[in-house]
């Protein structure tokens, strides 16, 4: 078995989990082409989107897959940054706004 | 974080300026323990082994491989360094084949062609030959260089020239990180005095390209979204305008070799070219419309298997036994590196081809 949880070379394998279960396997691959196909947004602020959420969901694969991915549509790492930001922003901000439920329960149990 | 190399591969006596071992490295490693299929095997799934050629569409003359830049990719390993640049003997022999050939493109390439001292007479006697599509590839900072290349945008206005330039990003740092400090705001420069003269202007009949191949070790997006974003940020930022945009993949040979071996890149790159190979792709790919000719007449299927030194596998091999014919009835080289052609829409030195 290996040694670490994360191997940067699974992520060429990833095809592979329709080895187990082709069925879902390939629904799920076919659904993921769809959704980053150009719709009403394009594919490179969709490549944005999947970069901020990548780091929010702290997933390695992600992150290597869609720096990658960014850089072969010519975003710049500012845009890259700022991505990021975006997505530190709601995930401080989900933290932050379960303070008004703490505010609420304090205030109902000692207000 | 990788530094821009001042000299070539050659002059700094690398082991990668020899071809052979640029081969033995293509040939080595997964394609040699079978976790990923060579080219040829690859081609020969859908029956496209051996590759052969179509209708001859393009002559690539190579005028030499002396460059006033050194950009971080080049696979010609170009540079001030490198000495080896066509004499006008050899132009005298390519003009004799300019003025039969049954192709319709005839495409200057180097180095930087400019540089090369009887540039301006062979364009003068090649555009004598009423060839359709006569481009010069110019690295647009020659432009800017020195005053005695000032009036090329006039030169190339005068002979029709249709002109293709390399162009990274349309941002500073990406470009410069490629093509040397400063190349960035002198390529600007360059692409504004061409605007002047008309070139890349909408309807405008002087043709103005732009190329772009990926600063690092990543293959190029879509060609029609990254020419929109190039457009419209050459615009905005400098009102540029320019006609196509080429996404040309990087081969990995020569100083793109050297760079994926030194970033530890190398493995992960051929995957990735691996991955994306098109087999829609082969059917059109460059060396199948072209003829390469080097700088000392040498003839070759693309500027890659130039830079390779894998001539063509014809009896005529030389400029001065020219003979279309013989030549089109050949198999044409390949190796590993050809899967830089095939990846994805494929690429070719006039941008996609699938």
């Amino acid at each position: 078995m290996a040694k670490t949880y994360y191997d940067p070379s699974d992520l060429r394998k990833f095809g592979k989990i329709t080895e187990w279960n082709e069925e879902l396997g390939n629904k799920f691959f076919d659904y993921y082409g769809k959704v980053f196909e150009e719709g009403a947004l394009t594919a490179r602020e969709k490549s944005l989107i999947a970069l901020a959420v990548a780091h929010t969901e702290q997933c390695p694969y992600c992150i290597d897959a869609y720096t990658k991915d960014g850089l072969q549509r010519g975003v710049t790492k500012e845009e890259m940054m700022e991505a990021i930001h975006v997505g530190a922003a709601i995930k401080s901000g989900a933290t932050l706004v379960h303070g008004v439920q703490m505010m609420n329960k304090v205030n109902k149990l000692d207000g | 974080m990788t530094k821009i190399k001042t000299k070539s591969l050659q002059k700094r006596d690398s082991d990668l300026a020899n071809s052979n071992r640029q081969l033995e490295i293509l040939s080595s490693g997964v394609f040699e323990n079978g976790e990923l299929p060579t080219f040829k095997d690859k081609i020969a799934e859908t029956k496209q082994f051996p590759l052969r050629p179509n209708k001859l569409e393009i002559l690539q003359i190579n005028l030499g491989y002396m460059c006033n830049q050194v950009c971080e990719h080049c696979h010609v390993d170009a540079g001030p360094d490198r000495k080896e640049i066509m004499t006008r003997e050899t132009m005298q022999q390519c003009l004799e084949v300019i003025k039969k050939t049954g192709a319709h493109t005839l495409d200057l390439t180097g180095g930087a062609p400019e540089m090369n001292p009887e540039f301006r007479w062979f364009v003068e006697e090649a555009s004598k030959a009423g060839i359709k599509d006569f481009i010069v590839r110019s690295n647009l900072t020659i432009i800017r260089a020195n005053k005695k290349y000032y009036d090329l945008p006039d030169f190339f206005k005068k002979h029709n020239v249709h002109v293709v330039s390399s162009m990274p990003h349309w941002t500073r740092g990406k470009t410069d990180k490629q093509r040397g400090e400063g190349v960035f705001d002198m390529s600007i420069k360059a692409l504004q005095e061409l605007n002047e003269r008309g070139y890349g202007m909408p309807d405008s009949g002087l043709r103005l390209d732009l190329v772009y191949n990926p600063s690092g070790a990543f293959l190029p997006g879509d060609q029609m979204a990254m020419e929109k974003d190039f457009k419209k940020a050459l615009m905005e930022d400098f009102g540029i305008q320019f006609h196509n945009l080429f996404a040309i993949t990087n081969l990995p040979i020569s100083r793109f070799l050297d760079y994926l071996i030194a970033s530890e890149n190398y493995e992960d790159y051929m995957y990735a070219l691996v991955e994306a190979y098109n087999p829609m792709a082969v059917k059109n790919v460059m060396c199948t419309n072209t003829i390469s000719i080097s700088w000392d007449g040498w003839l070759y299927d693309c500027d890659f298997n130039q830079m390779l030194n894998l001539k063509v596998a014809s009896k005529v091999k030389h400029v001065s036994e020219y003979n279309e014919e013989l030549l089109q009835d050949r198999n044409i080289i390949i190796s590993q590196h050809c899967y830089g052609c095939t990846a994805g829409a494929g690429s070719s030195c006039q941008g996609v081809v699938a």
